[in-house]
């Protein structure tokens, strides 16, 4: 089985490319299923059934949700495993823009779109940095410059990727993105052991543990304070 | 090439764009000018390492890649312009054989391409953008001067073969016209800027019902004027040599001249469109059924006369437009 992880920032247009690239590669008769890993709520579940594709959603709830990736990614694999994939596709929304789900040497594609503004590629770390493919959606939007100006801030990021456009309404691009998911000679039994392509972000305070008041005598542990000047210290 | 021996300064001497690597991986380098890029990037702590998510090693490979990728971007001009694109043929949806062979577009030329909406227009454009070598649907293959092409144009962020203008763009910045145009130019590495500006601006309101200047929001534009900056734009400075247009409103536009300032920049002009001033415009059109291209139609004498007519049919509601919009009063003589 094969497996690809997408992720990007919410509503960046995820589950239509991958619905569109998943379209190209039925008619190629490869048979795909998807995780969908989200946070408080999604019914992207319905729109992959509908589309008659194996799926199953996660929901981390009061976790971050790249952590819970992290935790449950190879219980996923298996049950990819017992559907008889040829292509497991995971999706996960990119919160914080400062984690990335992707594993090593497992394809990890980030999604992004032309209309969150030019500074974006500035603002999203590893999840936009070191994917293997840049997909930008919603080109058919937007101005041939903007698209242009876009693209080149997205690549000086991460020179290394291949960036496409795609769009997720007439699934212009999809098809030739499509036949970048699937590499004939790869096959996972398990993910078990491998790494991440870069630490999630380390955070353990007191808020973390349910503390909800507000001031210093409730502060503990991993707590770092905003430099405002001398007059506010 | 390795950066390893140069230092800061000399990188950016003799690779100037490389400062635009710096800026977009927010790498202050102010005070390090003296120093190699390794050294640099030594002087982040363990702490500042995890708190901003660098990555020292990928942007050390990062900044030969994008400067590897940058001067073949910046060679690219003189050396390998395009001149023709050639379609083969593939099949349509029932998998019947295209109505045609072989069918080669010049540069400098137009081509309409007519169809029901669904009908496969997407996907010939799509079949272009990957220069599809019979690895599409449609079994098409695709050649540029005659030769089957790089992949370059399939994976280089920077080299797209085409450059679209549809019906729905719109400017999403919130920037003047002249800050737009800037920063475009400085994407594309464009050396005079200041020129090129003035090239823009001057073409754009060549093709503009309404005048405008640098000085004017692109989302106050409207749409007319916002069509012929686009226009102008692509023409001077995308880098595609192919572009596509998805219908031009005739609205506050010289569609006449905007088609003639894309060709006079040497680009390949496919048009969809079902305007018949515009597909009469074009030297040929593509028609476009159940998926595959049914035939290619030469623009006939006969047709070229009724464009005449066509277009003096545009001119006089174009003048009816302008007398509304000056306050004058339409009678029967005008």
């Amino acid at each position: 089985m094969n497996l690809v992880v997408f992720s990007g920032p919410p509503s960046s247009g995820k589950t239509s490319i991958v619905l569109k690239a998943i379209d190209a590669l039925k008619q190629r008769d490869i048979k795909v299923g998807v995780v969908k890993f989200d946070c408080l709520y999604t019914d992207d579940d319905v729109l992959y059934e509908k589309a008659g594709v194996p799926v199953k959603k996660g929901l981390s709830g009061a976790l971050c949700p790249d952590h819970y990736f992290a935790s449950n990614i190879e219980e996923v694999v298996q049950w990819g495993i017992k559907q008889d994939l040829d292509l497991l596709i995971t999706e996960s929304a990119g919160l914080c823009n400062r984690c990335s789900p992707y594993i090593k040497d497992i394809k990890g594609i980030c999604v992004i779109d032309n209309l969150s503004g030019i500074n974006t590629p500035k603002k999203i770390g590893p999840m936009l940095k070191s994917a293997d493919i840049v997909v930008i959606t919603k080109g058919d939007i937007v101005s041939q410059a903007e698209r242009e100006v876009f693209a080149s801030k997205a690549s000086s990021v991460n020179p290394r990727a291949i960036t496409m456009h795609v769009n997720g309404l007439t699934g212009q691009g999809a098809y030739e993105l499509s036949t970048l998911l699937i590499d004939k000679e790869k096959d996972i039994e398990s993910v078990q052991g491998m790494e991440l392509r870069f630490p999630m972000p380390a955070a353990m305070c007191s808020y973390c543990l349910g503390e909800t008041r507000i001031g210093e005598a409730y502060q503990m542990g991993n707590v770092r304070k905003m430099d405002l000047g001398d007059d506010y210290e | 090439m390795t950066m390893n021996n140069l230092t800061i300064r000399e990188i950016i001497e003799k690779y100037p764009f490389a400062e635009t690597y710096f800026n977009d991986n927010k790498l202050d380098v102010k005070g390090y000018e003296d120093s190699t890029f390794d050294e640099y990037l030594n002087h982040f702590s363990q702490e500042d390492i995890e708190n901003w998510a660098i990555d020292k090693e990928s942007l050390k490979e990062d900044l030969e890649i994008y400067i590897n990728q940058m001067k073949k971007f910046l060679g690219l001009d003189d050396k390998e312009g395009i001149n023709s694109l050639t379609i083969l043929a593939g099949h349509d949806k029932s998998m019947n054989p295209e109505g045609f062979k072989e069918f080669t577009i010049n540069k400098s030329e137009i081509v309409s391409i007519v169809g029901p909406t669904g009908s496969g227009k997407s996907r010939l454009l799509a079949d272009i953008e990957w220069t599809a070598q019979k690895d599409t649907p449609t079994g098409r293959s695709i050649l540029i001067n005659g030769e089957i092409p790089d992949m370059k144009w399939r994976y280089s962020s920077n080299n797209k073969l085409v450059a679209q203008l549809s019906q729905n763009m719109n400017f999403v910045m919130d920037l003047t016209v002249r800050e737009f145009i800037v920063l475009h130019a400085q994407s594309r590495l464009v050396e005079d800027v200041e020129e090129t500006t003035q090239r823009i601006i001057e073409g754009a309101n060549k093709l503009a019902g309404e005048q405008f200047d640098l000085d004017t929001h692109i989302t106050a534009l409207s749409g007319g004027q916002s069509r012929a900056l686009m226009i102008a734009d692509t023409a001077i400075l995308s880098s595609s040599p192919i572009v596509l247009i998805d219908e031009i409103e005739n609205a506050g536009i010289d569609r006449k001249k905007a088609l003639d300032l894309l060709v006079s920049k040497d680009k390949i002009v496919l048009m969809a469109t079902h305007d018949p001033t515009l597909a009469l415009i074009a030297d040929k059109r593509i028609v476009i059924k159940n998926g595959g291209i049914s035939k290619i139609i030469e623009t006939s004498e006969e047709e070229r006369e009724i464009l005449e007519k066509l277009e003096e049919m545009d001119t006089f509601i174009q003048g009816m437009r302008s007398k509304l919009r000056a306050g004058e009063e339409i009678t029967v003589k005008n």
